[in-house]
């Protein structure tokens, strides 16, 4: 019983892991992005598309990276150059993913294709319960758990990482000591959609393979809260993902065990908790000093320098 | 080199064109997406504008789409003066029908009494559902997006556990769907046409936003609030109050677009009665720029294309949530184009 919850909570936890640890890297550059939602949708039909036509989910996986970054592009050139409302943009790139992908993913919808196989990990998945819950999973949890070690090494001790966070805390200051701002801003959020994208496919290529409308049914928006509760840290996303992978893990037990629940209030469930963690994680922010980028969702421009 | 320079005025001349040359613009994109996705788009336009506006049916139909549309515009773009961001209308919509609903079936009140009833208890339903996230705001400082935005997701589910559950109608044939309002407490219609007196309703309410947010000391307090929330703390003003009650007003009137569409469309609670009008009335505020009558003409608008993109799913088979591509591209091109309002571009030989 607690192998197989600890099993679905990582599975659940990891398009959410993914697509956090984007929004993390597009938020320490000083952009929000409300279009993860609609990046993880253009993730998830892309990379089935690829992967069924392709028989390769590993092809499948970078068409969801990179078709996902062409739509954070949009955002990114919004944003940066053009100097744009960025919560009005990614409610834009939102909109624009729910409706593009229900577009292009009619001949997709009834497909099914051979989705992720689980890779043991040798000798570790030996270990008796946490070795088949934890060690035994598919080659894309491995590496999102990977990325989280990636990014924190990234972002604290690599000197782009360093220009990356001082373009989000202070870009004049950043720019007067000579970091391109513009260019560290766009490539974040290239770098981040595609992250998000790679969370949209992990749901239609391993988590459930198929494709339906809508199928991140509200996870962009847990993962953008999500950042919050993380406090724009890589290894905080991962506990704040899994975390919340657990609750869907024990909602869907209690749905499949046939409690006398009605299933409509136990989907409830994950939003609310996300809303009181957010209560939490903000109530914790006022107190203390603040990890939010100082100069988040504020546009950048050269000529306003004081 | 292609270099921008800040105009010193905006250019009223691209300020009044750039939301017409947006929404040609985003027609066109679309256009191109749609043929790639092996659609016509010519016929696809043809339909969507011929269903909309070549008929008095299809007349009547944009009016009543409009209608929700002009509630959560009025809502949201009351909540943008203050610069707090309700993304979470299509929630208090649902929260408004369920209030509505619930004294149509349960309470034993009839004719008039009922409808006021119904009206009121949509308003506050849908007015403490926005609080919610309004309480969290002005206390603790919570993100209001992201509090509004779940509290859709949640409120949609209280709707299906509804009529699925203890609401569903007895002798509904296990659909889930509520039982029909009785005729005497539903909005009247416009001869045989779904067209409501809610449109009507919506019209007034515009001319008393105008009012309220224009000609009264309470609409200035908000704005300053909006514009320089130390300014209006220094003058006296109570930010947090103002905050809940703002927000209370904005899920008000989404709330009564959930009122309209249950006793004037639908005539029961059912799933899926908002077509994400919530998250249209976005783009309605964000166009109208915090106008009152601004949100009653591009509603009209927006709700052309919401009847067109309709109609193309029987036409052309394409999916309802289809419409949303036009939206965020609209979008897209406005922000784009305010660029270009504040910024003239000059090209100068590079070197000198």
């Amino acid at each position: 019983m607690i192998e197989i919850l600890l099993y679905a909570t990582i599975k659940a936890g990891t398009p959410l892991l993914f697509a956090t640890l984007g929004a993390i890297i597009m938020e320490r550059s000083g952009i929000i992005n409300l279009g993860v939602e609609g990046l993880m949708l253009v993730g998830a039909l892309t990379g089935f598309s690829v992967a069924y036509t392709t028989h390769s989910l590993f092809l499948g996986v970078m068409a969801a990276f990179f078709a996902s970054m062409a739509a954070g592009a949009i955002h990114g050139f919004i944003c940066v150059y053009l100097r744009g409302n960025q919560i009005v943009s990614g409610l834009s790139l939102t909109m624009f993913g729910i409706g593009i992908t229900s577009l292009f993913g009619r001949s997709a919808v009834g497909l099914t294709i051979h989705g992720f196989d689980r890779t043991p990990i040798p000798l570790l998945s030996k270990i008796p319960v946490i070795g088949q819950a934890v060690f035994n999973h598919d080659v894309l949890v491995y590496f999102s758990v990977a990325l989280v070690v990636c990014i924190h090494l990234f972002l604290y001790k690599s000197r782009w990482g360093l220009h990356l966070r001082s373009v989000g805390e202070n870009p004049a200051a950043a720019d007067t000591s000579g970091v391109n701002v513009n260019l560290y801003r766009f490539s974040a959020v290239l770098i981040g959609s595609g992250l998000a994208g790679i969370g949209g496919a992990y749901l239609s290529l391993a988590y459930t393979p198929f494709w339906v409308e809508n199928m991140s049914a509200g996870r962009g928006w847990i993962a953008v809260a999500l950042v919050i509760f993380a406090q724009w840290n890589s290894t905080r996303a991962l506990a704040g993902a899994y975390l919340f992978g657990g609750i869907n893990a024990v909602q869907l037990r209690m749905q499949a065990m046939g409690t006398s629940l009605s299933p409509h209030l136990l989907m409830m469930l994950p939003y609310i908790f996300t809303i009181i963690v957010l209560i939490f994680a903000t109530m914790r922010l006022e107190k203390g000093s603040t990890p939010e980028p100082e100069a988040l969702g504020v546009p950048y421009d050269r000529e306003d320098r004081k | 080199m292609i270099r921008f320079e800040k105009r010193k005025d905006i250019s009223k001349y691209f300020a009044m064109t750039a939301p017409f040359v947006s929404v040609l613009l985003a027609l066109t994109t679309a256009g191109c997406i749609m043929l790639f996705a092996g659609v016509n788009p010519l016929k696809a336009y043809m339909g969507m504008f011929h269903e909309s506006l070549g008929s008095v049916y299809g007349i009547t139909e944009t009016l009543v789409k409009a209608t929700p549309l002009i509630f959560t515009g009025l809502g949201v773009s009351v909540a943008f003066r203050m610069k707090i961001w309700n993304i979470g209308a299509d929630g208090q919509l649902y929260m408004g029908a369920i209030g509505a609903s619930w004294v149509a079936l349960f309470s034993g009140l009839t004719g008039f009494a009922a409808m006021i009833g119904m009206f009121l208890a949509a308003a506050f339903c849908g007015g403490l559902w926005a609080s919610v996230a309004g309480f969290l705001k002005a206390k603790v400082r919570v993100n209001e997006i992201i509090v509004t935005l779940l509290m859709n997701y949640i409120a949609a589910a209280w709707v299906s556990y509804l009529v699925y559950g203890p609401w569903k109608d007895p002798k509904g044939f296990n659909f889930p769907i509520t039982q029909r309002f009785s005729p005497d407490i539903m909005l009247s219609h416009f001869m045989t046409y779904r067209l409501n007196t809610g449109f009507l309703l919506a019209v007034a309410l515009v001319i008393i936003l105008y009012i309220l947010v224009e000609k009264t000391i309470w609409g200035y307090e908000i704005k300053v609030i909006g514009d320089n929330p130390n300014a209006a703390k220094y003058a006296g003003i109570k930010i947090d109050r103002s905050i809940i009650g703002v927000m209370f007003l904005s899920g008000a009137l989404a709330g009564i677009a959930g009122y309209v569409e249950v006793a004037g469309v639908q005539g029961r609670l059912q799933e899926g009665i908002s077509q994400g009008y919530g998250y249209t009335a976005i783009i309605v505020a964000w166009l109208a720029g915090r106008s009152a009558i601004g949100v009653l003409i591009v509603s009209v608008i927006m709700a052309v294309i919401l009847v067109g993109g309709d109609s193309l799913q029987i036409l052309m088979q394409l999916p309802v949530a289809f419409v949303n591509m036009f939206q965020g591209l609209i979008l897209f091109f406005i922000l784009a184009s305010d660029f270009f309002i504040h910024n003239k571009i000059s090209i100068r030989r590079s070197g000198k």
